[in-house]
């Protein structure tokens, strides 16, 4: 910081600085921006007349804040549009869900159906966040520099809390592990991400539902025991494969903003 | 507080169009809408005009970067739209209202229009003054806090309008914005058009003769997915002759070239 300027030259300064050259008014300007001593002390040497204007418009603009609209309360939680949307989607995983307690509880000779559906149970409503149907302002959003990967990973978050405590409670019931039933649908979310980038999010999610429902549901009911990707010993190749999908859905989100499924690649 | 103004919003531009097609070619589904539309706009009020069918949305819904073109080229601020291209940077300085506006039906204008903002990155400190800011400007600050499902249709458009406008865009696309607009909201409206036309470029589509005789400087004529005619809108009110269908001179001047044109691809 500079040195304080003297009271002399505040004083030159406040009464318009005649006889003082520009420089050093420069300086004095400067000085007062960072120093509030030597502010307050400027308010002193203003003289009667000055100070008396400035006392007027400062009750001027108060009393006109004081009299004018009150400011917009802020909103702490800001609303996600496409919530509501997409609340027939979450029920009808949560039904699922249920669905296949009472099942599984019911047939008790049966596979587990809970871990056979849990995997795929949070594709229905990560693909309905971004779907023409779901959101509305699909449109408006898809002409946004926010849109792509990061925004999609941003609702399918959003989605995911809401289904996890559902499959919590259906595990909890059925007195599953919970890694056999949380890595899964982590992974597959995951990855229906990652394939999204390429084929577009709803025909990913399609594609792997399918594909484990012919692949590994289908068969594990005709047989009538759970196969051995959903056995305790299979719980690392989970983790892994879990870990390494987030791990290319991350790059993917740093690299390419753009996604197949907001039309334009 | 002043604001500091940043070296990139004084830099001059690099470019010399700021909507800039060559030979553009659009899909709508399988139909070829726009087929080999040349186009070059700069700042002012431009007016797109041209019969139903004849790839109006189409060509916005492009420029608006919603769909990729089918061939040709296409650059938006002096930056080339592909696939692949990071279109972030065009985007930001985007502002569009397609022509089915949707909205999320329980949020306020001012929760919908802040939503829009954030969508287009702007600053968070900026927001808020922003929305106000529009939502002033198309005249709807005393239904800011109201829910979007109890607006009438054209104060849906006006909410529309402000969202498109929040961001200060350089490029400003409206598809039939004065849809349900009363003749006095009409007025206000093109009080703004005019306002905004003059340090950024608006292209308007209409079917409104009118509109786009009294708000934009120029006229842009499209017919079957091609540019048909491109000029202000003195000339085309000069085009018309009194043996020409409408009833103003811009009417008849519309309606002439379009005749011309007829007549020329059908030879």
């Amino acid at each position: 910081m500079t040195a304080h300027p003297t009271p002399a030259l505040l004083s030159h300064y406040a009464s318009g600085g005649v006889g003082v050259d520009d420089a050093t008014i420069w300086a004095v300007e400067a000085h007062l921006e960072t120093c509030a001593d030597c502010r307050a002390l400027l308010t002193h040497t203003v003289d009667p007349g000055t100070r008396g204007l400035l006392d007027r418009v400062a009750g001027a603009v108060a009393a006109g804040i004081a009299t004018g609209p009150a400011p917009v309360r802020r909103r702490r939680l800001p609303r996600t549009g496409v919530a509501a949307r997409i609340l027939p989607w979450l029920a009808t995983a949560a039904g699922l869900m249920l669905a296949a307690v009472l099942f599984e509880k019911t047939f008790a000779s049966l596979p587990s159906l809970v871990l056979l559906v849990a995997p795929v149970a949070p594709l229905l409503p990560v693909a309905a966040v971004w779907s023409r149907r779901g959101d509305p302002v699909w449109e408006l959003a898809a002409t946004t520099p926010r849109t792509g990967l990061p925004l999609l990973m941003r609702r399918s978050l959003g989605a995911l809390v809401a289904v996890l405590p559902v499959l919590a409670v259906a595990g909890w019931g059925t007195g599953h592990s919970p890694g056999l039933w949380l890595l899964p649908a982590l992974g597959f979310t995951a990855g229906a991400l990652a394939l999204g980038t390429v084929v577009g999010i709803d025909r990913a999610a399609l594609g792997l539902a399918l594909a484990w429902s012919l692949g590994v549901v289908a068969p594990s009911l005709v047989g009538g025991r759970l196969p051995a990707v959903l056995a305790g010993s299979s719980l690392t190749g989970w983790a892994l494969a879990t870990t390494l999908l987030l791990a290319v859905v991350f790059v993917q989100a740093r690299w390419r903003s753009q996604l197949p499924t907001s039309t334009f690649r | 507080m002043m604001r500091t103004v940043s070296v990139a919003e004084t830099a001059p531009s690099t470019y010399a169009w700021a909507v800039h097609a060559e030979t553009l070619r659009v899909r709508a589904g399988r139909h070829l809408a726009v087929n080999g539309l040349d186009l070059r706009l700069g700042t002012g009020v431009h007016g797109l005009l041209g019969p139903n069918g004849a790839g109006k949305t189409t060509l916005m819904r492009a420029l608006a970067t919603v769909v990729k073109p089918a061939g040709g080229r296409l650059t938006l601020l002096g930056e080339e739209v592909t696939a692949g291209a990071d279109l972030r940077q065009v985007r930001r300085g985007l502002g569009y209202l397609p022509q089915h506006f949707g909205f999320y039906p329980r949020f306020t204008v001012r929760e919908f229009v802040e939503y829009i903002a954030w969508l287009k990155e702007m600053p968070k400190a900026v927001i808020p003054g922003a929305v106000q800011r529009a939502v002033e400007r198309v005249g709807l600050a005393d239904r800011a806090d109201s829910r979007m499902k109890t607006l009438s249709g054209g104060m849906l458009r006006r909410a529309g309008i402000a969202q498109a406008i929040v961001n200060d865009p350089t490029v400003l696309l409206l598809d039939e914005p004065t849809v349900g607009l009363d003749p006095e909201q009409r007025l206000d409206f093109r009080e703004l058009l005019r306002e905004i036309g003059l340090d950024s470029c608006v292209l308007v589509s209409t079917h409104l003769v009118e509109d786009v005789a009294v708000a934009c400087t120029d006229v842009v004529l499209v017919s079957e997915g091609r540019l048909v005619w491109q000029g202000s809108t003195g000339e085309l009110a000069a085009q018309g002759g009194d043996a020409d269908a409408g009833d103003s001179a811009t009417e008849r001047g519309y309606s002439s070239l379009l005749r011309a044109h007829r007549e020329r691809v059908s030879a």
